[in-house]
């Protein structure tokens, strides 16, 4: 075990002080002199013809420098499948459909403005179920939008989500037992603490600084850089500099209307333009985690062994498109490659419907898809008549193994975690009491070693090093408070000999900050991490060359240790890391001691088949829980929380815990009490005392286990942790649920009014002779073979 | 609207400020007197992330109106920290245990935390997650809070 200095330490967040001391400037905070604010006018039908804007009054009031409507900008198309503009013309096809857009003097002018527009709509037939959408005859939500062969107008979007390994007919054939189960999962939104909001601003020649809350910085830039060519201004440049992010889970990884129409604003009136969401806004306008209705059935061999998994999903769109409908490209990595299953078919359908448009929330579909599988595993499980604890460690995952999906399996600390659960919660003695309290756990794959989603998997750094021996480290990673600017400190001060609190990490501004593809996948710890230490390495040899020349000695007899350069052989021979760099400087022929590094993985894009080793290692985790269920008011009350995961190795096992506390605690949220509810394609419950996010009195105590299987891969050994917290929560709980009163919920969140009808639906059932060949659980239409 | 006048103490000093009757606390702080350490997250009372003291006590901010701290004292994050720069033990608490991730939440957590130990200076667990029950937290799921919390309690 190697003696580490910074890694593996509790270090407190670098960006904490500014933080405890409000000191810390988020979107909300920033102002610029001239600055003016901007309002968004929402649509308030769900489907329906623009039949005429009149904004004259709005104009005309004092303060207000200019008014926007989809009829006089000029045409920007955003959005994964480019089917959205900042400004609707012609129909608006949700509740939050941008319609128009003001900017004043002062929010309240602008509020007052926004009352002043005046929209005659022509309301339109709505959908909002997507099968209902997918059959003939269903409104349109896009009209010029075809599809299959014969490129007829549909609802379905032309998107290739099909994985075939194996032969999923022949799995069937092979089993003992099969278990089919429908299982629903509904929207929920981030519920960052901070708002949205952004702020734009031109200079005289018309280039672009966007003050911004994005998790893609890179990739944002180049959105708009696009969209000022749409404006006509083509060759400008984007400049986006992030403010201090208030929590991001996903929600920033595109950008969004609100931010082109800032743009626009702000153009329109040459003054530097801010919108900022209000929490209201912030429910109905911005993209929640993608529902999906998904059928699915397992199958197994007499013993216990999969034998197949076929699933098929359909995805309600919404009206637009952003990257929740591409949430079954990670769907696919549970669905094919958590426990060791032969053959797989997976078929998802993403259909547009009128209801709000979804996005990445922490965890992309795994958490989706892995309730669904993991909820079947307790189910076939029990009609193979084995202790789940038994079916998962029979089939789990193991190093080297290569998935159906084509993934490489490197470390896998599964089974590990899997016993860990066990031991904890005493499995053996407390499984099947069916007395009100149960305990139940799953299990999750992820990636661990980045996700090649892009062309690129890429992230750059430049280090400098000055006179003193202080590190600025100019990272492309973006911290939205998950600590990223702590841990590359402690990874570039352990690669450079130095302390943590020596490093500065730098990461909000494009103009600064090498490239990034985005705080995504769970990736900025192991690729950024990884891109910090290949500059920490180069830099560190420069330094070396400079000080075997100042010492006499060989550059590969010396070291850094503790801020001092030294001679392997002889300690004792040995110069302050300053004194060093000073004499690079201070010399003729100096020279400056900087290094870039550009790491991307060796991991594959996905091939058309959607195979390909999508990330250069996986992270495993296990959570087990036990419950107690009140029969009389159909309450949950979580006792014990077990939370174990692989990590590869902790670079900070403080940060990392924050991590699997929030991730697990978010989801108890997604398992129990979180939904947005959409009646008609409208928000019904913006704000918190509506949408249930867990207090403090609600969370349970969390134990945290770190696994470590130090990758090789890995930086210092490892793997991504920032969404698996909160993917095998929901199955858990559901699991646990029914140990505890046999009833299985395939629907979340799951409710105290859900628990109580499954129960007296139960009663009723018991109190009749039971149809043969149904489990006792009728939510499960199993069918025994063999 | 009517304008009045409001004299109260904020983070220990004196101050005079004529105010629309209807503004609120949060609107004084921020948009009046630049203090942006307090935060605005839903602006109806329900996050918590406006929490100031009045009196010692936690309030929101954000639908406390500012006419009522005429006479009486405030103590927003900005004032928590002492003349020197010194962190409250709180803030070095919330630092050391994890407690601060996106930080949005802190500020108003800190707030409500120090109303509690203020009055109560050796909480039990329940009594603190009590405390800072209307404060939400979206990053944290609350128990590096609650333990920078206890920690802090026995320092004090």
């Amino acid at each position: 075990m190697e003696d580490f200095i910074n890694i593996g330490r509790r270090v407190p967040k670098k960006d904490g002080e500014e933080k405890v001391t409000g000191r810390a400037v988020y979107i909300h905070d920033l102002s610029i002199p001239g600055m003016l604010y901007g309002k968004i006018l929402y649509s308030p039908h769900a489907h329906a013809r623009i039949l005429r804007i009149d904004t004259s009054r709005a104009e005309r009031l004092p303060g207000v420098r200019a008014v926007l409507t989809g009829y006089n900008i000029p045409s920007i198309k955003f959005g994964f499948y480019k089917d959205n503009v900042p400004l609707k013309a012609g129909k608006v096809r949700s509740c939050r459909d941008e319609v128009a857009a003001v900017a004043a003097t002062d929010p309240e002018i602008a509020e007052e403005a926004l009352d002043l527009i005046r929209v005659d709509y022509e309301a339109l037939p709505a959908v909002f179920d997507p099968e209902e959408a997918m059959r003939e005859g269903a409104p349109l939500i896009h009209e010029e939008h075809v599809g299959g062969k014969e490129k007829k107008p549909t609802n379905v979007l032309n998107l290739p989500w099909k994985l075939v390994c194996g032969d999923v007919e022949e799995g069937k054939r092979n089993s003992a037992h099969i278990a089919e189960n429908r299982f629903k999962v509904t929207w929920v939104n981030h519920c960052c603490m901070g708002t949205s909001g952004c702020l734009a601003h031109f200079d005289h020649q018309n280039n672009l600084t966007i003050y911004s809350i994005t998790q893609i910085p890179s990739l944002a830039q180049k959105d708009y850089t696009e969209a000022l060519s749409a404006m006509g201004l083509q060759g400008k440049r984007v400049r986006v500099i992030k403010t201090t992010i208030g929590g991001g889970f996903g929600s920033k990884l595109d950008t969004y209307a609100f931010e082109y129409i800032a743009i626009l604003l702000a153009h329109k009136t040459r003054r530097p333009v801010k919108i900022v969401f209000s929490r209201d806004e912030e429910f109905f306008a911005t993209s929640p985690r993608q529902p999906a209705i998904i059928d699915i059935s397992q199958g197994c061999t007499k013993d216990g062994r999969l034998t197949f998994r076929d699933v098929r999903m359909i995805l309600d769109n919404g009206a637009y498109t952003s990257w929740g409908a591409t949430t079954p490209s990670v769907m696919m990595m549970p669905i094919s490659s958590l426990y060791k299953v032969p053959h797989v078919r997976y078929v998802a359908k993403c259909v547009y419907t009128n209801n709000t448009y979804s996005q990445a929330m922490r965890g992309y579909g795994n958490p989706q898809a892995t309730f669904a599988i993991e909820s079947q595993i307790d189910i076939l499980s029990e009609m193979a008549g084995i202790d789940p604890l038994d079916f998962r460690l029979r089939n789990a995952n193991t190093p080297g193994e290569v998935t159906p999906q084509n993934f490489k399996i490197q470390t896998c600390g599964l089974r590990e975690c899997i016993d860990a659960v066990a031991q904890k919660l005493d499995w053996r003695q407390n499984r099947g009491r069916r007395d009100g309290r149960g305990i139940g756990m799953a299990s999750l794959i992820h990636v661990g070693g980045g996700a090649r989603v892009y062309k690129s998997d890429g992230c750059g750094t430049i280090i400098k090093v000055d006179d003193f021996g202080m590190v600025n480290v100019i990272t492309g990673a973006t911290d939205m408070g998950q600590g990223v600017d702590t841990v590359i400190a402690q990874i570039v001060a352990e690669e450079l000999g130095v302390r943590t609190e020596d490093v500065s990490v730098i990461h909000t501004d494009t103009d600064v900050c090498p490239w990034d593809v985005g705080a995504h996948a769970s990736r900025t710890t192991f690729v950024a991490g990884n891109s910090a230490r290949g500059a920490a390495r180069k830099v560190k040899e420069l330094i070396l060359e400079v000080a075997a020349r100042s010492m006499g000695e060989r550059p590969e007899d010396l070291d850094i240790r503790d801020r001092t350069v030294f001679c392997r052989n002889d300690p004792e021979k040995k110069s302050p890391l300053g004194k060093v760099l000073r004499s690079a400087h201070y010399t003729t022929a100096g020279r400056m001691m900087m290094a870039d590094y550009f790491y991307d993985p060796s991991n594959e894009n996905l091939d058309r088949e959607f195979k390909g080793n999508l990330s250069v290692t996986y992270t495993y985790g296990t959570h087990g829980i036990e419950v107690e269920v009140d029969r009389e008011t159909g309450e949950v009350k979580i006792l014990r929380y077990i939370a174990a995961h692989d990590v590869g190795k902790a670079i900070n096992p403080m940060l990392l815990e924050g991590q699997v506390y929030g991730g697990a605690v978010m989801g108890i949220g997604y398992a129990l009490t979180e939904r947005l509810i959409l009646h008609q394609g409208k928000v019904m419950n913006p704000n918190f005392l509506d949408y249930k996010v867990l207090t403090a009195r609600d969370v349970p105590r969390i134990e945290a286990l770190v696994i470590e299987t130090n990758d090789p891969a890995g930086p210092f050994g490892a793997k991504g942790i920032g969404e698996p917290g909160l993917v095998p929560t929901a199955p858990a709980i559901a699991n646990a649920i029914y140990d505890a009163v046999g009833v299985r919920i395939t629907e979340l969140p799951i409710t105290p009014e859900k628990i109580l009808k499954a129960l007296k639906e139960k009663e009723l059932s018991e109190h009749r002779p039971a149809p043969v060949g149904l489990p006792e659980d009728r939510a499960a239409r199993g069918s025994h073979h063999g | 609207m009517g304008k009045l006048t409001i004299t109260f103490e904020l983070n220990g000093e004196a101050l005079s400020v004529e105010i629309e009757s209807h503004l609120t606390l949060l609107g004084l702080l921020r948009d009046r007197l630049e203090l942006k350490g307090t935060k605005e997250g839903c602006g109806m009372g329900e996050c918590g992330a406006c929490t100031v003291l009045v009196d010692g006590k936690a309030v929101n901010s954000c639908i406390f109106p500012a006419a009522e701290v005429d006479g009486k004292s405030v103590t927003t994050i900005e004032g928590l920290s002492g003349q020197d720069g010194d962190l409250h033990p709180l803030q070095r608490a919330f630092i050391e245990h994890g407690a601060v991730q996106c930080g949005f939440c802190s500020p108003g957590m800190i707030l409500s935390a120090k109303a509690l130990l203020d009055e109560n200076p050796r909480p039990t667990e329940e009594e603190i997650r009590k405390a800072i029950a209307g404060n939400l937290c979206r990053c944290t799921g609350y128990l590096q809070i609650i333990e920078a919390i206890k920690a802090a309690s026995e320092k004090l």
